[in-house]
């Protein structure tokens, strides 16, 4: 039975799917990026992603739906823009960068054999990256960036009408969770730079409920992949010490938490992020 | 409406209600213009009581009437005012000569309205007392020329009539209530004429008690109906309906006026049902006023039920949105607590079409709802109601009071008020939220509604967040909302709202319920078996009992009360309690010898333990204080040369603003002397509301649209008068106390205002602001001044030039910034009487006690400064009384004007009034909205 997110976040981090998308070699050269004059080691990111993966599946346990990749979609491999899945309910964004649009296809066609009600956002002055949308169990905060708009957070608080959607100014970075995720059912991970700080300053405010933050020095570690699975527990998947020592020390204090280094350097390169990789979906009734 | 046939002095009370509509009729006949002004003083009777009375106010001036036969005036302004007055108008500011004459005449007057009043408290006479005190008197000396305007204005004096009675009757309650008994009785005797007559009124005529059938609307759609004394208040419907539903935890429901808007209009239970409903139909409706946050914590679970009632509406009705999932779930729920256990042979398939839950409900929608519910087998009623609540209070817009407005851009939002505090809303999305501990003040004018939040962390100075309503009821219900919101779920007790004493003008409103802590603690206390009651349309439920699971009941009663406090933010609860602490000591300063340098450094405590910033604040309050008091002095010196221009009675007041206690009703008496202490208290619920001050607007333009045109005119020429003499001294220093007032919205006034004025009122009127404010202030606000109750514990001597001039230009840096440009159209006129008992000025004498008292009601707000001063072993106490008439262009300002003036001496009989201001001002640009 579904129902709200029952105890106020406790269900954050359910998780039994996964949808991932294979990275083509289009990444290397075409994928969108703001700092352009960093090289892709394609293979090294092609190992990386296949370690993702395969942490989400082997260790974690969960049925991963693996897209194959496109080659006209540079992008594709950042699945998490293109849907935002909260329950049975999964919005189909409308992506921000113009070349990306045509990513949602075969995501709908994932989550529709999931089964899950499917929205899909059909306004042509919206956009939405999913990148900028933090879900917290509790509410959402929608990252107004250069990817997302007004008028796509609208749509996605339509869609998901009993939560709380605040918005966010981004300014400085990518996306919302460029320097922000979960790593826990209370607790924010947060980047140091100014524009990260004032960030959770604003999503404070604007919550009626009171967060912990975890601060890691990196804005890009703050990206996090948190999971309760059962029998493992809390499941924390985070960047690796050999890219941010300083960072991972800080998710090393975590005791709670099954702790999960994983590379991701060679995304990184393309603005690619842990969160971006996967779009995580709990399906509790059967299929 | 109920009226009285004016001319007749002896109105019967018992006719009143009935035999008058025939009357109003002729009347309304008589004059179309009478008309529009009772059907403005029905919205008048509102929300607010205004207990003066229009009709003292009218027949207030007979001797006016008399003197100046000139039927054109009748309709303006000058109808009410004073022979003395009058002569004003002809711009002279002084006429020593005439004023002489008249000025004892005045005070005979005065006099013998006192006199007679007294012997009437004590033996009633039959005749209807609010008339009968001044009219006897009228009547003694009018010839026939008043008589007739007697009868036109009497359609106009009548709704006000109910409202004097309406007050009178709160008295006598709160005398009952009320530990200063002695004090109260005494502001009863001195005061009001239309309060002594509530008094008798019930008792005079028991027999002819009229009651009206009333029906009420419960929220399982059955029809409650009862009768109804017609001067019932509002808690008493409230009382019979809870008795009837059985319901014990009443602190969270209200009852609702039935009117034609979407927007809820609570009906005030400490109000005469009679003056809130207006011509509306006695029909009201019973719903959920105070969302309780977590339903578990209820104590029964029949006040869950009637919650639960409330939310299927609120879902049913798409005012509480939820997914598909949520409404499928919350349904299969309902479903559960009503007809119990799914039943595949009762159950068919279209059991649940009867059944909303949606405000859209598909065949999809309700085939989730059965499977849900056949999932739900075993739950009793209660359970599943519980199991609806946990669901329900999650959802994001659970509790939250939505109302319509714009942003300073114009820009259409949505407010939501809400147990947490204030959130603002672009369409669905969240844009903005101010906790209730981050608001340190909520006011309205007109349409405009205000909140002045905390700096932030590394901002300095507060700013003030202006949006605009529709209109100005919709910022005033929107206000009592944020008033009743933030007292029910964080205060421990409700403030005390400030009984009218010498100001009969109207009262502040405050929320007069149990909070929700109290609520909760006496929900402990609740002591009986689990009533027995009966779900709307399902016998089957009765079979299960509907004793809560022991485990719900026992989590109840294990949570304290303390809980209440909890908010999102865990160190705003200490706020809360600091706050709690300070009153009390506060409250014990006080009695023991009334220093105010106590009570100020208690506040100042209070600053520093519910404040982030401590030191830093304290300082700053103390700079503003600094430039408060300069500015005062200034305004004395100026007063000091304008008087020279104008008028040698005047001097007097000089002086007594250099002790801060100008006035323009003044006299000697000592009989304000033993309130001060008392009026201090009244405030003293800010302080426990600690860091937010909600306080009613407190509008500069007090005059405005007030004025008829003719009057207007003149005014302004009588302006620039005044502008001749030494002015401009006097502007900047106004400009400056402006500026440290730091309230937008009355710094947009005043700045325009001070330069007419002669600055006295206006500077009295901030300083009462500010006053008013810092009561509760925990703020770091350089600008909210310590109040002068306390600062007058010094001599208000100047202290230094420093500070002021630099706050000043910061404040309106953030007043311009922050508010949404209003323009306005000003006039000003000042009618002045000498005084003949003052010494010429140069002598300050001791300043004994300063009070500030407010009081609102719906078109007008009310400030009254009195200062009591020694000087030479005589004491003279000096009321200044700065009257706001605020509203819609159905306010017959004129006679609110007329109304306050004449309150004002029927108050105080025994002084005089020695100057009146008055002061118009004109929205331009918003005419068509209001």
């Amino acid at each position: 039975m579904a129902g709200l997110s029952s105890g106020g976040g406790s269900s954050l981090g359910r998780c039994s799917h996964a949808v991932v998308r294979a990275l083509p070699e289009s990444l290397r050269e075409h994928a969108l990026r703001i700092e352009k004059d960093k090289a892709v080691d394609f293979a090294r990111a092609e190992r990386e992603h296949q370690l993702y993966v395969a942490v989400l599946k082997s260790k974690l346990g969960l049925q991963v739906l693996e897209l194959p990749a496109d080659e006209s979609l540079p992008d594709c491999v950042f699945v998490e823009d293109v849907a935002v899945v909260c329950e049975e309910t999964a919005l189909i964004t409308r992506p921000g960068a113009p070349s990306r649009r045509k990513e949602v296809d075969a995501m709908k066609r994932a989550l529709e054999s999931l089964n899950l009600n499917i929205v899909e956002m059909t306004d042509e002055t919206a956009t939405l990256d999913g990148g900028d949308v933090l879900f917290t169990g509790r509410e959402f905060f929608v990252g107004l960036s250069k990817r997302t708009n007004q008028r796509g957070a609208e749509i996605l608080a339509d869609t998901f009408k009993d939560y709380a959607v605040s918005t966010v100014p981004v300014y400085d970075s990518l996306h919302l969770k460029s320097f922000c995720s979960m790593a826990g059912p209370n607790l924010i991970a947060i980047g140091s730079t100014e524009a990260a700080q004032k960030a959770l300053k604003t999503m404070q405010q604007m919550s009626d409920h009171r967060y912990d933050k975890l601060t890691v020095p990196d804005d890009a570690a703050a990206n996090c992949i948190y999971l309760n699975i059962p029998g493992k527990g809390h499941v924390l998947l985070h960047r690796a010490p050999e890219e941010y020592p300083e960072s991972a020390k800080v998710f090393e204090k975590l005791k709670d938490h099954m702790l999960i280094p994983i590379a991701n350097t060679e995304m990184e390169k393309v603005d690619g992020l842990l969160t971006c990789c996967s779009v995580l979906i709990n399906k509790t009734s059967e299929l | 409406m109920t009226t009285e046939v004016g001319p007749e002095t002896e109105v019967k009370k018992e006719s009143e209600q009935l035999g008058a509509d025939a009357a109003n009729e002729k009347h309304e006949e008589a004059t179309e213009s009478q008309e529009n002004q009772k059907s403005e003083k029905t919205l008048s009777e509102e929300a607010q009581s205004s207990p003066s009375s229009p009709a003292l106010a009218t027949q207030s001036s007979p001797s006016s009437q008399k003197k100046e036969k000139d039927p054109s005036e009748g309709k303006g302004i000058s109808r009410f005012i004073p022979p003395w007055l009058k002569k004003q108008k002809s711009y002279s500011l002084v006429e020593p000569k005439d004023e002489a004459k008249k000025k004892p005449v005045e005070e005979r007057q005065a006099m013998e309205e006192r006199e007679s009043q007294l012997p009437e408290e004590v033996a009633e006479p039959k005749g209807n007392l609010e008339e009968a005190t001044i009219e006897s008197q009228q009547e003694a000396k009018a010839d026939d020329k008043e008589e007739e305007k007697h009868s036109v204005s009497s359609a106009d004096t009548q709704p006000a009539k109910e409202d004097s009675k309406e007050i009178g009757v709160e008295k006598v309650a709160d005398e009952q209530e009320e530990k200063q008994k002695v004090e109260e009785k005494r502001e009863t005797k001195e005061v009001q004429t239309a309060e002594i007559k509530m008094e008798k009124a019930p008792q005079k005529a028991p027999k002819k008690i009229k009651t009206v059938p009333c029906k009420v609307m419960l929220l399982d759609g059955t029809e409650y109906s009862c009768d109804l004394e017609k001067r019932a208040k509002g808690q008493v419907l409230f009382d019979k309906v809870c008795e009837q539903l059985n319901l014990l935890e009443k602190d969270y429901f209200g009852l609702l006026l039935r009117d034609n808007s979407d927007q809820k209009n609570w009906l005030d239970s400490s109000k005469e049902i009679k003056r809130q409903i207006r011509s509306l139909p006695w029909i009201f409706t019973f719903n959920v006023k105070f969302y309780p946050p977590d339903p578990s914590q209820l104590t029964e679970d029949i006040t869950r039920y009637f919650l639960c009632l409330q939310l299927r509406q609120d879902i049913a009705s798409g005012r509480l949105p939820c997914s598909f999932v949520t409404h499928a779930l919350l349904g299969s729920y309902a479903l559960q607590a009503e007809l119990g256990d799914y039943d595949s042979e009762e159950h068919n398939n279209h059991y649940i079409s009867e059944f909303q839950f949606a405000p859209n409900q598909t065949k999809e929608m309700e085939d989730k709802v059965v499977e849900l519910h056949k999932t739900h087998r075993g739950l009793t009623p209660a359970q599943a109601d519980s199991h609806f609540l946990e669901n329900a209070k999650r959802l994001s817009m659970y509790g939250v009071d939505l109302h319509h407005a714009k942003d300073s851009e114009g820009v259409d939002i949505m407010l939501g008020v809400c147990a947490n505090g204030l959130l603002i809303y672009k369409d669905r999305l969240r844009i903005n939220r101010f906790a209730w501990p981050k608001i340190l003040k909520i006011s309205y004018k007109r349409s405009n509604f205000y909140i002045k939040v905390r700096p932030a962390e590394l901002e300095q100075f507060e700013s003030t967040i202006g949006f605009k309503l529709p209109n100005h009821r919709a910022a005033k219900r929107l206000w009592k909302v944020c008033v009743e919101h933030h007292t029910f779920y964080r205060l421990i007790s409700p403030e005390q709202p400030p009984k009218a004493k010498f100001l009969t003008l109207g009262s502040k409103f405050r929320y007069s319920g149990r909070t929700q802590a109290q609520t909760r603690q006496a929900s402990n206390l609740i002591d009986r078996p689990a009533p027995y009651f009966e779900r709307t349309s399902s016998k089957r439920v009765s079979r299960s009992l509907d004793g809560a699971p022991v485990g719900i009941t026992d989590q109840s009663l294990l949570r304290d009360f303390s809980a209440a406090t909890v908010g999102p933010t865990g160190d705003m609860v200490f706020d809360d309690e600091a706050v709690g602490q300070t009153t009390l000591k506060n409250g014990e300063g006080r009695d023991e010898d009334g220093s105010p340098t106590k009570i100020q450094q208690l506040k100042l405590t209070q600053d520093e333990k519910s404040s982030h910033e401590t030191l830093n604040v304290v300082e700053e309050k103390k700079q503003a204080e600094v430039g408060i008091e300069e500015t005062v002095v200034i305004d004395e010196i100026n007063r000091g040369t304008i008087q020279a221009v104008t008028d040698a009675g005047e001097s007097r007041k000089v002086e007594h603003l250099s002790k801060k206690d100008s006035s323009s009703l003044s006299s000697d008496s000592s009989s304000s002397s033993e309130s001060e202490d008392e009026v201090v208290g009244e405030y003293q619920p800010h302080h426990r509301a600690a860091e937010d001050i909600i306080r009613e607007e407190q509008e500069e333009n007090e005059d405005a649209k007030r004025m008829p045109k003719e009057c207007a005119t003149k005014v302004i020429q009588s302006v620039e008068t005044i502008q001749e003499g030494s002015k401009v001294t006097v502007n900047q220093t106004q400009v400056t106390a402006k500026a440290l007032s730091q309230e937008n919205a009355v710094a947009i006034k005043t700045g325009e205002k001070n330069v007419m004025e002669e600055g006295k009122q206006d500077l009295r009127a901030e300083d009462e602001e500010e006053q008013l404010r810092i009561n509760g202030d925990v703020s770091h606000v350089d600008i909210d001044v310590v109040p002068q109750i306390i600062c007058c514990s010094e001599p208000p001597v100047v202290k230094t030039e420093m500070v002021t001039i630099s706050d000043a230009t910061q404040r309106t840096e953030i007043s311009t910034k922050e508010v949404p440009i209003v323009q306005t159209e000003t006039k000003t006129i000042t009618y002045e009487s000498p005084q003949f008992d003052g010494s010429a000025g140069g002598d300050a004498g001791v300043l004994l006690s300063a009070q500030t008292i407010t009081s609102e009601s719906v078109s007008t707000t009310t400030t009254t400064h009195i200062t009591k001063t020694v000087k030479g072993g005589v004491s003279e106490t000096r009321i200044e009384k700065r009257i706001v008439i605020t509203g819609d262009a159905d306010i017959d300002h004129d006679q609110a004007l007329a109304q306050a003036i004449k309150e004002a001496k029927e108050q105080h009989p025994d002084m005089s009034v020695t100057r009146v201001v008055v002061h118009k001002e004109t929205e331009l640009a918003e005419e068509g909205e209001e």
